[in-house]
């Protein structure tokens, strides 16, 4: 049996998708911006994807950029927001769980002579709306905050957070990283008060390499790819058709019984979680029900090196992730284990378990199972 | 300047009397194998006691003399300019254009040497020199003649055709590769091993290598950094054959059954011991590690005594007197240092003790290891033959 539980860090894409993106590479393939038929042809999948996802969101077509994904959507969120508005002042605040593609660029703008604040979160992965309060300023040009967090699941209050920081400053840009919300939340950027939004591809069972960043009609932001003034001028190049469009399908399919999708992944978070709980040494770390994201499940083993566990479960044909794929190249401890208190035993003993539409219970059975054979064996063996 | 051949000079291997056309003929097969991977046609051959590497269709120059400075064996590569011998004027006409495109800065000193193999050619060769050095002369004035030190010794050879060269690219120097014997490297993926097993080939020795594998405690990705690195060697040894032995079960039972402290020193024992079985069964007749006295606990002069104890062969370590910043600046040298700096646990690293014994006593070791002799020679057994074998080209 292969059990794929990392979703969170890519997905298989739906069939749908496979299919479009074969269209639009075979059949047409044309660049939107030829003059002629095929260019045209090409453009209607581009007008389709982005009416698709303006759709799910509630907001104007006009206001979707089309990205090579989540990085590249929150580099030019921060980087582009940051620099557009250099009037409203050098401050920025994020957070202390944010995902590399948030911070590195928020590094970057204060080698650039910006700066950041970030926030600590409590033992559930949350900030304190009082201390936002506190912390947002006359020249706060930007506060960024992730809608998930992808290593425990947490869900940041954004409607709140939105409120406190227009009550400060109304002239505050509000940037959600959304990444392993998009697909999983009902999210009214116009709504919940959000001004640029952050969306991957990839992890909503679409193609690898695209993604998209909601800009709220008025928000300036600099661009930072330019060229033949593709996109309004945002982002020059040619657009991404076979990506763009089955990011659309994609899309456009998640929201689709969205609420039954939600009660799926719901359900095999619960249960994977339950489960956990009836082996020994197992600290969850994640939520179960609406209280954390419907994908992710965090447990800690204690006395079980993550790595070793991961590698162990590879062998069995199931696949986790310790800590987050992406930061997992670098070497050193997650922020957000540290963030929400995990002792220092348990750092390096985490593992993440994330769902996807292509899961099953018999799956988690299965894992539930070897994880019942490998634990004592794995903690028979420890360094020193 | 595009040439049509190249002339190869070799050092050591020309001092083998009697034997001298084994350590050619391995050269020239060294040369074909590293010519293999470069686009083009080419042809490596002795003629009247030199090599020559002879280019029978276009070729990439940058590629060619890239793959010949890997081949172990060779001292010098002179690219040549080979011309049809049409008649004399024509000949210094080549040579002057040869002269003009390769020393674009004409301020250098020079001496003609030809040689004819013909020796019914009508001009004698000092008369050559005469000849041709009045051309270059009198077209490049800024050029002098010295015939004790020149900077430039143009050398024109009357054949067939005409060859002229002057330009001479260092190449890895040492034997050619199968002129000594094969012997077995330890490699872990760190920064000493590849090294080690590169200086052993440079002697002429064929090499196969052996990795250690422990899963789930070293990933697939580890293993595949050590295939990385035998394929880096390769690009000088020729092709390893890489043997990939599970060493998880004896890790295992060692951690079980000794003090912790002499895990490291027992696990290298039954590296090496293994490591020689794989050797004798594949034709070693060595064993190569990356050792350097005191890198490590597992390095002492106590513990290299101890683990060098188990195997009959003879253990090389070209690294034993090296410091590392020498060792890293070999591995950059040859490329494989960014490969060897990829953090992936090796199997040493995985059950260390926090403090390891530096200086093991023999007898210690010895009476530590009896209680499981026999279960581990099973054990060890089962590792060889279930060694998984691939090929580093």
């Amino acid at each position: 049996m292969e059990a794929y539980f990392d979703n969170s860090a890519t997905t298989r894409v739906l069939d749908s998708v496979k299919d479009i993106v074969v269209r639009t590479m075979t059949e047409d393939y044309g660049n939107p911006a030829a003059k002629h038929r095929r260019g045209m042809e090409a453009e209607q999948y581009i007008r389709a994807a982005r009416s698709e996802i303006a759709k799910t969101l509630k907001v104007l077509d006009k206001e979707i950029l089309f990205t090579s994904g989540g990085s590249e959507s929150n580099n030019l969120a921060l980087i582009g927001g940051a620099l557009a508005n250099r009037r409203l002042g050098k401050h920025i605040i994020s957070t202390g769980i944010e995902h590399p593609s948030v911070y590195r660029p928020l590094e970057y703008l204060a080698e650039l002579g910006y700066e950041v604040t970030f926030l600590p979160v409590d033992g559930d992965g949350h900030i304190s709306l009082a201390q936002l309060r506190d912390t947002v300023r006359e020249d706060t040009v930007l506060v960024s905050v992730m809608y998930v967090n992808n290593e425990v699941g947490a869900v940041e209050p954004i409607e709140e957070i939105s409120r406190v920081v227009r009550e400060k400053n109304p002239r505050t840009i509000f940037h959600v990283d959304a990444i392993q919300a998009y697909g999983k939340f009902v999210i009214r950027p116009k709504k919940q008060g959000i001004d640029l939004l952050s969306v991957s591809g990839h992890k909503i069972h679409g193609p690898k390499g695209v993604g998209f960043l909601y800009i709220r009609d008025g928000v300036k932001i600099k661009p930072m790819i330019y060229g033949g003034g593709q996109q309004g001028d945002m982002r020059s190049g040619t657009e991404n058709v076979p990506g763009v469009a089955g990011l659309g399908v994609a899309a456009k399919e998640m929201y689709t019984g969205h609420e039954e999708k939600v009660a799926f992944l719901t359900g095999l978070k619960d249960y994977m979680t339950d489960r956990l709980s009836e082996l020994e040494g197992v600290v969850i770390n994640s939520k179960k029900g609406s209280q954390s994201a419907p994908q992710i499940v965090s447990a800690s083993f204690e006395g079980v090196r993550s790595e070793v566990l991961l590698h162990a479960l590879e062998e069995k044909g199931i696949y986790v992730s310790s800590g987050s794929a992406c930061s997992a190249h670098h070497p050193g401890i997650s922020g957000t284990l540290k963030g929400i208190g995990l002792p220092p035993r348990l750092l390096d003993a985490t593992v993440r378990f994330s769902f996807g539409m292509f899961n099953t219970r018999e799956e988690i059975d299965y894992c539930i199972g070897t994880l019942k054979e490998l634990l004592p064996v794995l903690r028979r063996y420890r360094r020193g | 300047m595009v040439y049509q051949s190249f002339l190869i000079k070799y050092a050591e291997i020309g001092t083998k009397g009697k034997n001298r056309y084994l350590f050619e003929d391995a050269l020239i097969h060294q040369i074909r194998n590293a010519l293999k991977k470069v686009e083009g046609k080419f042809l490596a051959s002795k003629e009247s006691g030199r090599i020559y590497v002879q280019a029978q269709s276009s070729y990439d120059y940058d590629d060619v003399m890239e793959a010949l400075r890997r081949v172990f064996g060779i001292a010098w590569i002179c690219p040549v300019l080979q011309r049809e011998d049409k008649d004399y004027e024509s000949i210094k006409k080549t040579v002057l254009e040869y002269m003009d495109e390769v020393y674009p800065d004409k301020d250098y000193t020079f001496k003609v040497e030809s040689r004819r193999a013909d020796k019914e050619y009508p001009i004698h060769s000092e008369q050559i020199n005469r000849d041709l050095g009045e051309a270059i002369l009198q077209r490049f004035p800024q050029a002098r003649v010295d015939v004790h030190r020149p900077d430039v010794l143009l050398r024109v050879e009357i054949r067939k055709v005409v060859n002229i060269y002057s330009q001479m690219i260092p190449g890895p120097g040492g034997m050619p590769v199968g002129t000594n014997g094969k012997a077995m490297l330890l490699l872990s993926g760190g920064i000493d091993s590849p090294v080690a097993g590169y200086m052993i080939a440079k002697r002429g020795v064929k090499i196969d290598a052996v990795y250690f594998h422990a899963p789930p405690y070293t990933s697939e990705r580890a293993k595949q950094k050590v295939v990385d690195l035998a394929k880096l060697v390769a690009k000088y040894s020729g092709p390893i054959p890489l043997h990939i032995v599970n060493f998880t079960d004896i890790q295992l039972y060692l951690y079980e059954k000794c003090p912790h402290e002499e895990l490291t020193i027992l696990m290298r024992r039954y590296m090496m011991r293994i490591a020689e079985r794989l050797a004798r069964d594949t034709g070693g007749l060595a064993l190569i590690t990356g050792e350097s006295i005191g890198q490590v606990a597992s390095q002492t002069v106590q513990s290299l005594a101890s683990t060098n104890e188990v195997c009959s062969m003879p253990v090389f370590r070209p690294l034993i007197g090296f410091d590392k910043q020498e060792i890293v600046d070999i591995s950059q040298k040859i490329g494989t240092f960014e490969t060897s700096i990829q953090p992936y646990e090796d199997c040493c690293t995985i059950f260390v003790a926090k403090h390891p014994v530096i200086k093991p006593n023999l007898e210690r070791i010895r009476k530590s290891e009896e209680s499981v002799r026999e279960k581990l020679e099973e054990m060890a057994e089962t590792a060889v033959q279930s060694a998984e074998m691939v090929w580093c080209d």
